[in-house]
């Protein structure tokens, strides 16, 4: 069962996961990135605050994304992970493919250096 | 000591599937990242037998046993009827080929091999067991 919530703040999308994503919720976190792009936001950053897990599902869909925010100018941030969840994008190697921050602020600030 | 839960094969019961295990390897005293790993491995486990091997179908029951030993190699098995899926038939696709092709599957599959020691199936007439094992320190 998840949560998706959406605010948005000095033209950032931020999407914040509450609760899990697996198999049967994954659909979810798809609907609100795609809708956000679909908006037309450039900037989304992912709150993972609240986030408890996450499964293969959840993580392909960041990783569908990857080549459509490259040819769009498209920038997305995570930030917040509790360490079992982190140790799941670790296990894989995703860390390095996505960018994650601790915090908001450190995010706010990283997607706006990517914008430039 | 032995686990066992018994559930239709509904993608929204996974969430029952990974509570069932937290709480099982809780009162063994499992540290919560081994925890969290070896909940993953059977959530990813679990989800591709319901899809691939039962379309989902919530009259087709998934049987899982945690069997605590003495030492420290903890064993897990899904027991089913229905068409093998084997992973160990599957490679292991590398991360960047799988956001070159949009392949959204074979993250599991790495992520199972990742966590768990060993991997096997074992036949008995209808039935198939997959056993997982992981020696947990």
């Amino acid at each position: 069962m998840v949560h998706i919530k959406r605010l948005q703040e000095d033209g950032v999308d931020i999407i914040a996961i509450v609760g899990e994503i697996d198999a049967s919720s994954s659909i979810e976190l798809d609907l609100a990135i795609a809708k956000s792009v679909g908006e037309g936001y450039r900037k989304i950053i992912i709150d993972c605050q609240a986030m408890e897990y996450i499964s293969s599902a959840g993580l392909g869909v960041f990783m569908s994304y990857i080549d459509e925010f490259k040819d769009k100018n498209i920038h997305m941030v995570l930030f917040g992970m509790k360490e079992r969840v982190m140790n799941t994008f670790s296990i894989l190697g995703l860390a390095e493919l996505l960018h994650i921050k601790n915090n908001k602020v450190e995010s706010k600030q990283l997607i706006n250096e990517l914008s430039i | 000591m032995n686990y066992q839960y018994n559930i239709g094969c509904s993608l929204t019961n996974l969430k029952g599937i990974r509570d069932f295990i937290r709480e099982a390897l809780k009162e063994q005293g499992i540290s919560d990242i081994n925890s969290s790993e070896i909940v993953l491995a059977l959530d990813e486990m679990c989800s591709n037998l319901m899809i691939h091997g039962h379309n989902c179908d919530p009259t087709h029951i998934l049987e899982l046993h945690i069997r605590i030993p003495k030492s420290h190699t903890f064993v897990f098995e899904i027991v089913d009827e229905g068409d093998v899926f084997d992973i160990n038939q599957f490679s292991e696709p590398e991360i960047g080929s799988l956001v070159n092709e949009k392949r959204k599957g074979g993250l599991g599959i790495r992520l199972v091999k990742s966590i768990m020691d060993n991997i096997e199936y074992v036949h008995e007439g209808s039935k198939t067991t997959c056993r997982l094992t992981k020696v947990i320190e």
